[in-house]
């Protein structure tokens, strides 16, 4: 599904990633752990193509993303599902809308009409909170309301950068059941976060595989955790 | 390729969804309505100008290459006869069509903005004048001299080309003028909107970032940007042609003594060119935010 074979980036003179190899499969939890500045944003980044190797490969879909225009990024990007560290939406518009706007990029914008916006956001406990603008709802409201614009296209990979940051632990617990109830319906699911506790909580529920990143490189984690 | 047959077709199809993803710009949208409006505003006038120079160059041309003159100078008691020796020679004359002298009411009419209606030709030494009428195969005016020089001593041809020229020349300067200022205002139409659509791409590259966050394509995030730009100026446009077209209505109509000043305006079936200005600055607009998207989506990659 995502594949990363022998992949380095670096930036500003420096290697910031170096010699990673992963695989994530479908239907597959992963965890992304590490210190902060570690790399984590930019191992996602290059998991959905917004940022390209400096070397190795990167492929999506079974598609190299240094072979693909952006047009054909944007596509494959349709099939992942994004929650951002520093969550990103549009501030003109209601959050019922941003969370629309995958559908309405697609085409298909009359969908969010028929009923099942409302379901998710009834799924993300948004549904009093639809005709709010993004910069009235709390740091847990808009991280849901990420996860939610992040799933509404049911992707297939929905990768989750710190999205429990910020947010206390009840509500970190309620978007991180929302993300094992994804992989339970067979989606991938890889989330990056620092919050060991997190991971433990949800190792109780699901499988999941904890990636560490150590020295610019990836491995996988051991008991410890 | 930013645009193609589906983008032009989603343009005019409109996305009212599509449309609320960039955010209101109020005050760049008012300078843009307003700058479209004022420059439709002034293409009228160039068009107006253009059509009227054109009409005077070819009214010019074409009434005073058909007419020639023949001046006689001659004493008072000589005049009448070699006005008469005149015609004569002129009604012998291949590829003349007619030819009259001007009575003494007429000669009076000519002089009378100078001299006033009350004057007395025959104190004045002024020539008689002979109007001449050319057949479509003209005349050969450097034989027709000769032979009023033999035959008319007081006779002067003139074929009016020594100053017809000049002024034919003129009015065509003046048409090209005019449609090198229609040139100008589609240019500074596409420099302003490029100006305006690049300010608001760079003020929103955060929406752009969302944007391709979620999936969106270049096309679908260019179309948004050029159907606001390219509606804005229409509207702008259209109020523009359309004071600008009213304004010449009221302009001092063209009557028989038309003048080049009074006669500036449209005329017939001219009166719908203004309509093709909201149009036009509309493509332009269209076409120079599709150039600034396209730039900006590429620097933004």
């Amino acid at each position: 599904m995502i594949e990363l074979e022998n992949v380095a980036y670096s930036y500003g003179g420096g290697e910031l990633l170096s010699d990673i190899s992963v695989k994530l499969a479908p239907g597959s939890f992963h965890f992304l752990t590490g210190p902060s500045g570690a790399g984590k944003t930019t191992f996602l980044k290059l998991c959905y193509g917004a940022l390209l190797p400096t070397a190795g490969h990167v492929r999506v879909f079974d598609a190299d993303v240094r072979g693909l225009n952006r047009d054909a990024v944007a596509g494959a990007r349709r099939k992942i599902g994004v929650v951002h560290q520093d969550v990103q939406f549009l501030d003109h518009l209601p959050v019922a809308d941003n969370i629309a706007l995958p559908l309405t990029v697609s085409g298909r914008g009359a969908e969010a009409q028929n009923g099942d916006l409302n379901e998710l956001m009834q799924w993300v406990g948004l549904t009093h909170r639809a005709a709010a603008l993004p910069a009235e709802l709390s740091g847990g409201e808009r991280q849901r309301a990420a996860v939610a614009r992040a799933v509404i296209m049911s992707p297939d990979v929905v990768l989750a950068d710190e999205p429990t940051g910020n947010i206390d632990w009840e509500m970190s617990q309620r978007i991180l059941r929302l993300l094992i109830e994804l992989n339970k319906m067979g989606k991938t699911v890889l989330i990056a976060t620092h919050d060991l506790s997190l991971i433990r909580a949800a190792k109780a529920e699901v499988q999941a595989r904890v990636l560490r990143i150590s020295n610019r490189r990836v491995q996988l984690a051991g008991a410890d955790l | 390729m930013i645009l193609d047959q589906k983008m032009l077709r989603g343009l005019v199809a409109g996305d009212r969804q599509a449309d609320r993803i960039v955010p209101p710009t109020g005050f760049t949208a008012q300078l843009t309505l307003f700058a479209a409006g004022a420059m439709a505003f002034l293409a009228v006038f160039a068009l107006a100008l253009s059509f009227a120079a054109g009409r005077v160059a070819d009214r010019w041309g074409d009434e005073l290459a058909r007419t020639s003159t023949v001046r006689i100078v001659a004493p008072a008691g000589q005049a009448t006869a070699q006005v008469d020796m005149a015609l004569a020679v002129l009604s012998t004359t291949a590829g003349v069509e007619s030819a009259r002298a001007l009575t003494s009411e007429e000669q009076q009419a000519l002089l009378a903005p100078w001299f006033g209606a009350d004057l007395a030709l025959d104190s004045l030494p002024v020539p008689r004048l002979i109007e001449v009428r050319e057949a479509q195969s003209g005349f050969d005016a450097a034989g027709l001299r000769l032979r009023l020089n033999a035959e008319v001593p007081g006779a002067f041809l003139d074929d009016h080309t020594r100053w017809r020229a000049p002024l034919v020349s003129a009015a065509s300067r003046l048409r090209l003028l005019g449609w090198i200022a229609l040139a100008l205002i589609a240019a500074a139409v596409a420099a302003m909107v490029t100006l305006a659509a690049n300010a608001a791409l760079a003020a929103n590259a955060q929406v752009i970032a969302v944007l391709r966050l979620v999936g969106a394509t270049d096309g679908y995030i260019a179309k948004a940007f050029i159907r606001r730009f390219t509606l804005r100026t229409l509207i702008g446009s259209a109020v523009g042609a359309l004071l600008g077209t009213v304004a010449m209505l009221f302009m001092p109509s063209a009557g028989a003594d038309a003048s080049f000043l009074t006669g500036l305006g449209f005329q017939g079936a001219t009166w719908l060119v203004p309509l093709m200005i909201p149009l036009l600055t509309a493509s332009v607009a269209l076409f120079a935010t599709a150039f600034a998207a396209r730039r900006a989506l590429e620097a933004l990659s």
